[in-house]
């Protein structure tokens, strides 16, 4: 049996380099993408590659001059202020997201849909100044609560949001079929649509915890920043890019170095949650099939 | 390496979950690294015990506060908190009594005053001088007096071979390239010392432009912050801009000798800023509130200002009151030490003397002290 | 079918509360109570706090505060048409430039790339959202801005003279260098959420093109990307919202100019930036309520250009239905 040949029409031999053209493409997008991250990175380390020590991490701030001093506060202070933001901000965030999906077919839903959208605009100093008068002014202090919640305020919107459209992606097929098997409607969102769509869900509070990390705006008057020890979550806290930016815009090199040290270790620490939260949620990055 | 990282998870969400505790529990819970300070405890605590104070405001002040702060805070036990969120900011904070002091590099206008309910007290703290940069490769020790700096600002002058830059500097070869300013976007105290400086040798400055810590510019390129002028001077040739002298030290950006009062050219300097203040300290009014732009003297440095602590007169709270009280003493006596090292200048003789005077005046709880 | 038992209806309650059971009752009440009144409370605060604190301001300017294009702060003259210019322009250049690039990092990584590298570049990119603002700021100074003033500007102004987009001198900050690092900034945003909405086409789509004999390019562009067409610009909104807000990276290279020009290369000011700039120095009630004012036409400009973005997912929409009854 002669081998079948599969002759290359003028046609064909177009659309052939058409695809390659747009794999070329693809990848110089990706190449693109990459590019400012890998500068950014090469300029942070360039410059912090001298401040990358272990007091970073276990020293509190010495004033300019004085060697040797670290963030730690700053570092734990981060983490509290995430911790706060994460507690107060997505549950509601998710439970908004599952209300969009699930039963937001009115013009109420819509609406909110709507502003929930234009929310994610808002800047962050505005929201700061929020906060400052929610919160800060009744309790005429600063403090961690006020700067946890100017953060979640932050976060809302983006987790409504991305938890809807994962929850819209999951194929009606699986909520029918659970009704199907007599599975009460509460039980049906809760153990088989939102797990359906976490992968989605776990995007959207990575990328917002992402981005508040990196937040120093809203903290300005809300935590306040501190160079001691946390002293009660009603008062002000020292938080990473609070001090990184007071480092950063000093004139003195010592801090600078320290600015990007701890801007570098604030990345590396990002990407280690990222991957564990993955990880421990099972998301991973899984096609539907 | 699953079960490796099954294990990293939680562990981490431990770490942030305990953190969460700590703070709930006082800071004693959390590691012993801290040098000098005593544990924190959330109340005032009793005669004797150690006083948080928090203060808020100028920029500028930050870095000589870290250290003058961090030494009071190891000869008396007392936490002093210190952050820079703008000497506007750091003047509502105090009025909103969020705070226990502030620092400002302006001097509050009658509005803030208004607001503020109750008399305030400015006590100076510092001295800086404004350093005019500029970036001319090849050019060194070049000379400006107040008409031609005026003129760049307000865009009258546009190329650095102007004739009336020339005059002044007969042994420079100055270029044919055009000038670049760049100033202030952000509200700050160093654009209120330069504005003011402009106003006062510029008649046309102060009609068309005034002097504040924000102003409308009529030329030129905004950069934020005295790192983002000084950041956009060294990158752009035939750049000019005005920033703290630590900034220039910082990025070896050379400076701009001013002439002065007394018709010499000065360059910034905090020896050059002590002497504007030396010559001003003979008029300046008792309640602290001077401008010392274009100060009188041989070796003033024209573009200089004071930054001050600003401080309710009545100190409400007994414990924290005498802490404070206890700070400014401090801050202008012994603390004047640290300024040279980090380019602040030292407070003439005189003004200290006015400062004493000054905290005197403070009661506490309404009682002198 | 047997007959289903359905609560009846309380005329009173919206009709969502008409549950059939009470564990389904519960979780409506408590998915309602958290999620849709604690939305609507945190939109009522953020824009009611705005409100209450401008006011001073609408009441001094009116109407003319949108077209006055004065901003003195000395004076007490407040207008703030260039920053609206400023805010809109370098969000579509941002845009512009993101979007497309971030939706092809998308489809690389979950069409083109193994698994592994798609993952590795999905998680990298995520990291970008992770890089302190003012640090990306700072870079910018340093880095970008030296590289547009040097190198770019002058090659663009000697390519095309003449085209009013490319006038003017190479400063380097400005409009072209604000609208760059937003697109940085907007880009992990678009790639994150456009992968989720690209994994999520069924495989189906792609391999029943395939089997149809289509390029792999073609499998992309005529099924997967047209099933997931109004989740892409989904992203894309979110991005844009990311791009209108953003402050303290852009401040630091827009040049921080109250102009409007129709150069790229001109120094120009958005809405969040003179807020950041002058809100913690603002030594009086007018100003402080005047820059609170910009937040808020900030916000109606936000609520305009959100429209626009839904009405284009509206069209497209029903355009593709139109299609697929016309087939």
């Amino acid at each position: 049996m002669p081998a079948i040949v599969l002759q290359t029409t003028p046609k064909m031999a177009q659309r052939q380099f058409v695809d390659r053209v747009m794999g070329a493409l693809l990848s110089l997008a990706t190449l693109i993408a990459l590019a400012p991250l890998v500068l950014v990175i090469a300029f942070i380390l360039g410059n912090g590659a001298a401040g990358i020590n272990l007091d970073l991490l276990t020293q509190l701030p010495k004033p300019v001059g004085e060697l040797g001093g670290g963030l730690a506060n700053a570092f734990v202070g981060t983490a509290i202020l995430i911790a706060l933001a994460v507690l107060m901000g997505v549950p509601v965030g998710i439970l908004a997201g599952v209300y969009l999906s699930e039963f937001g077919h009115s013009r109420f839903a819509s609406l909110l849909r709507f502003l929930t959208d234009v929310l994610t605009g808002v800047p962050s100093i505005v929201i700061g100044i929020v906060a400052y008068s929610a919160i800060v002014l009744p309790m005429h202090s600063f403090s961690a609560v006020s700067g946890g919640f100017a953060l979640a305020l932050i976060m809302v919107p983006v987790v409504t949001r991305t938890t809807e459209e994962a929850l819209k992606r999951v194929p009606q097929a699986l909520r029918e079929a659970a009704l199907g098997l007599g599975v009460a409607e509460w039980k049906s969102i809760l153990f088989v649509v939102i797990p359906s769509g976490m992968g989605g869900i776990v995007t959207g509070v990575m990328l917002a915890v992402a981005r508040i990390s990196g937040e120093t705006a809203p903290l300005l008057f809300t935590a306040f920043g501190s160079r001691f020890w946390q002293d009660g979550l009603n008062k002000p806290i020292a938080a990473l890019p609070l001090q990184i930016f007071q480092y950063a815009v000093a004139p003195y090199k010592d801090w600078h170095n320290q600015a990007w040290a701890a801007a570098f270790m604030l990345m590396l620490l990002i990407l280690g949650l990222n991957v564990c939260v993955r990880v421990l949620t099972r998301s991973g990055f899984q096609r539907v099939r | 390496m699953v079960a490796g990282v099954r294990v990293t998870a939680p562990f981490i969400a431990g770490i942030l979950l305990s953190s969460l505790l700590a703070a709930c529990g006082g800071g004693s819970s959390v590691p012993p690294v801290p040098a000098g300070s005593a544990p924190a405890s959330a109340a005032a605590p009793a005669a004797g015990g150690k006083v948080n104070l928090t203060g808020a405001g100028s920029t500028f002040d930050f870095p000589l506060f870290t250290k003058m702060f961090d030494a009071y805070g190891k000869q008396s036990g007392n936490q002093v908190n210190y952050q820079s969120v703008g000497s506007g900011a750091g003047i509502e904070q105090l009025t909103k009594k969020t705070v226990d002091f502030g620092a400002s590099d302006a001097i509050m206008t009658a509005d803030q005053e208004k607001a503020a309910g109750a008399p305030v007290v400015h006590i100076p703290v510092t001295l800086g001088a404004v350093a005019v940069g500029y970036n001319l490769p090849g050019v060194t020790g070049l000379k400006l007096d107040a008409d031609s700096l005026s003129g760049i600002y307000l865009g009258t002058i546009k190329s650095w071979d102007d004739p009336k830059i020339v005059a002044l500097n007969p042994d420079l070869k100055l270029p044919k390239t055009a000038i670049a300013p760049v100033e202030r976007s952000d509200g700050s105290g160093t654009t209120y010392i330069f504005t003011n400086y402009l106003s006062a040798v510029s008649p046309d400055w102060k009609s068309k432009v005034g002097a504040d810590t924000s102003v409308k510019w009529p030329v030129g390129i905004g950069g934020k912050g005295s790192e983002g002028v000084a950041g956009q001077v060294s990158q752009t040739p035939g750049g000019i801009g005005y920033f703290e002298l630590a900034y220039a030290k910082q990025n070896n950006i050379s400076t701009i000798a001013m002439k002065n009062q007394a018709g010499k050219f000065v360059d910034a300097s905090v020896a050059g800023a002590t002497a504007g203040a030396a010559g001003a300290a003979a008029n300046m009014p008792k309640d602290g509130k001077a401008l010392i732009v274009n100060a009188p003297g041989d070796s003033a440095y024209p573009i200089s200002g004071f930054s001050w602590i600003i401080t309710y007169q009545d100190l409400a709270d007994a414990t924290k009151g005498k802490a404070l009280v206890d700070l400014f003493t401090f801050s202008t006596t012994k603390g004047q030490t640290y300024s040279e090292a980090l380019f602040y200048a030292q407070l003439p003789q005189q003004v200290q003397d006015l400062d004493g005077q000054l905290i005197k005046s403070l009661t506490i709880a309404g009682k002198p002290q | 079918m047997a007959a289903v038992q359905v609560a009846p209806r309380s005329r009173r309650l919206p009709s969502f509360l008409g549950a059939a059971n009470l564990p389904d009752l519960t979780f409506r009440g408590i998915v309602f109570v958290i999620g849709a009144l604690g939305l609507v409370g945190i939109i009522a605060l953020i824009v009611g706090s705005m409100i209450a604190e401008s006011m001073p301001a609408i009441r001094a300017f009116g109407p003319s505060f949108m077209v006055s294009n004065v901003w003195d702060p000395v004076k007490r003259q407040f207008g703030a048409i260039p920053f609206v210019y400023g805010t809109i322009t370098t969000s579509l250049i941002a845009l512009i430039i993101a979007a497309p690039i971030s939706i092809g990092v998308a489809l690389f990584a979950v069409e083109m790339a193994p698994p592994w590298l798609g993952n590795a570049i999905s998680v990298i990119v995520e990291l970008l959202a992770a890089i302190p603002s003012v640090l990306l700021g700072l870079w910018g100074i340093f880095v970008m801005v030296p590289f547009l003033q040097r190198v770019v500007e002058p090659w663009l102004i000697d390519r095309f003279p003449g085209v009013p987009l490319f006038e003017g001198p190479p400063y380097g900050v400005g409009l072209l260098a604000g609208g760059l690092i937003l697109a940085i900034m907007v880009v992990p945003t678009i790639v994150a959420v456009s992968r989720d909405v690209v994994v999520a086409v069924p495989i189906a789509q792609r391999e029943a093109m395939l089997a149809l004999g289509a390029t792999d390019w073609e499998a992309t562009a005529r099924a997967v990307l047209p099933y997931c067409r109004s989740g892409l610009l989904g992203a894309t909104i979110l991005g844009l919202g990311r791009a209108l807000g953003e402050t303290m990276a852009v401040t630091m290279v827009i040049g921080n100019r109250a102009d409007i020009s129709a150069s790229l290369f001109h120094p120009s000011y958005t809405m969040a930036s003179v807020i950041a700039n002058e809100f913690t120095e603002a030594t009086n009630d007018l100003y402080v309520s005047a820059l609170v004012e910009v937040g808020l036409l900030l916000f109606g400009v936000t609520i305009v250009m959100n429209m626009i973005a839904r009405l284009l997912v509206w069209s497209t929409a029903r355009a593709s239905e139109a299609q697929l009854r016309m087939a």
